[in-house]
């Protein structure tokens, strides 16, 4: 089998793994909108200060929510030491890494899709207008997440401390994420919006290094 | 051994030198005055640094691709040594920027992608401490270590998005940066002496991480007795 038909069989389990007790979408649902409204409360935003700081907020609430929904990618193999089948059972290692990143990509997707109208809502920012390029700044923003965080969650998994330490070593790494996707947002979502392709094309490079950086070292996360 | 002191003692002189340098050699600058004078041990900080972590790097890949712990202990030792040198740039830099700029600190490009670079060395030694078993300390962290250093470039990258406050590059810098021949000389002094320190300090450390790990080893097979 190749890597693509391993990736999708892969995926399909992930997928399947997560569907039936849906416990990740739920946390992660509840978690950032805990996060929203304690930013709402924490600096009380007029309108005008909701466009400018918001989507920065949205970002960083992302950020945490994804340190904490990639624990589990890993650990969850530990328990029933499910890791070493999978590895007997894909030729290329580099399948396992695929189909976690594309199902953490597309459970963080699916929060955010979820968030964007109490987000919308909640800080009074219309984002109907802007919506395609809203999604696809959070499509290549979260796939930024999901690449570096499993990776990491490979690295924190095997570590002492692991719920504190995928923070530690993720949300440093991520910082360019924030950073550019937090602008990118911010003027999308301003009174007179702008598309920062530049940014767009930043988002794209962090993605495909983490990728390439992937696929290059990511046998060894997995020895044994 | 006494290659060991000799370094040490080549390194501290040759850093008293530059320190002699920087405060009576350097002419003083015109529009700051004293102040100006940290610059060299900022700068000379700074870039030993960033070569101790490149080294770090380096050295990770190396023991992804050889397994030899040397490389290991290399890579501990020039973390440290590079933390502890963008510590000093870290703390430098504002002590300067107060009475130039007015403030302690500003989220520009160069400050913000430095304090980055600090934190991420400092999540590279804590990781370390949380793994017991030796190989795969080395193998977990060096893996790290790699994904961190990829991202070094591209946290600068980023944060240049915002405006820069930090002076414009002064040593290669374009048309119009430059520095008064004298100061340069200085300058390059300091640089030296600082990379010969860094290289003692990673010496004696690599040293240590060494025999460290022979009492370890001694440990286990005492214990397995």
């Amino acid at each position: 089998m190749g890597l693509f038909s391993n990736t999708l069989t892969l995926l399909g389990k992930e997928l399947r793994t997560e569907f039936r007790s849906r416990e990740l979408l739920t946390t992660t649902v509840v978690f950032i909108l805990v996060v929203l409204i304690l930013f709402s409360f924490a600096i009380n935003p007029t309108s005008e200060e909701s466009r400018d700081f918001g989507p920065g907020l949205l970002w960083l609430a992302i950020l945490f929510a994804g340190s904490l929904m990639l624990q589990p990618c890993f650990l969850r193999e530990q328990a029933n030491d499910t890791l070493s089948s999978l590895r007997l059972a894909v030729s290329d290692p580099f399948a396992i890494f695929l189909a976690k990143l594309m199902a953490n990509t597309l459970f963080l997707l699916v929060t955010e899709i979820l968030m964007l109208p109490l987000f919308a809502a909640f800080y009074n920012i219309p984002i109907l207008p802007q919506l395609h390029y809203l999604l696809l700044v959070l499509f290549l923003g979260s796939l930024g997440v999901s690449v570096a965080g499993t990776a990491l969650s490979a690295i924190s998994a095997q570590a002492r401390m692991r719920e504190l330490l995928l923070p530690l070593l993720l949300l440093p790494i991520l910082t360019p994420v924030l950073v550019v996707s937090a602008t990118v947002s911010v003027s999308l979502l301003d009174r007179e919006p702008v598309v920062q392709w530049k940014g767009m094309a930043f988002l794209a490079v962090f993605d495909l290094v983490f990728l390439t950086a992937l696929w290059i070292f990511g046998e060894y996360l997995l020895e044994e | 051994m006494g290659k060991r002191i000799l370094l040490g003692a080549v390194a501290i002189l040759l850093l008293l030198a530059a320190g002699y340098g920087a405060f009576y050699v350097a002419p003083e600058e015109r529009t700051m005055g004293l102040i100006y004078r940290i610059f060299y041990f900022h700068v000379a900080s700074a870039w030993a640094g960033m070569d101790a972590f490149f080294v770090c790097f380096l050295c990770n890949l190396l023991y992804v691709w050889k397994r030899a712990p040397k490389y290991d202990w290399l890579a501990v030792s020039s973390a440290e040594v590079g933390l502890v040198l963008t510590t000093v740039v870290l703390i430098t830099g504002p002590i300067w920027a107060h009475p130039v700029w007015g403030i302690w600190w500003t989220w520009d490009a160069r400050l913000t992608s430095t304090f980055v670079l600090w934190l991420l060395y400092v999540s590279y030694l804590l990781l370390r401490t949380l793994v017991e078993e030796p190989d795969r300390r080395a193998l977990l962290s060096s893996l790290f270590g790699i994904f961190a250093f990829l991202d070094v470039p591209l946290v600068f990258g980023a944060i240049r998005w915002w405006r820069t406050q930090h002076p414009s590059p002064v040593i290669m810098g374009g048309p119009g940066s430059g520095l008064e021949p004298t100061m340069k000389k200085v300058l390059f002094f300091f640089v030296l002496a600082m990379h010969v320190f860094a290289a003692f300090l990673i010496v004696e450390r690599y040293i240590l991480e060494k025999m460290k790990n022979e009492v370890d080893l001694l440990q286990r097979e005492a214990e397995a007795l």
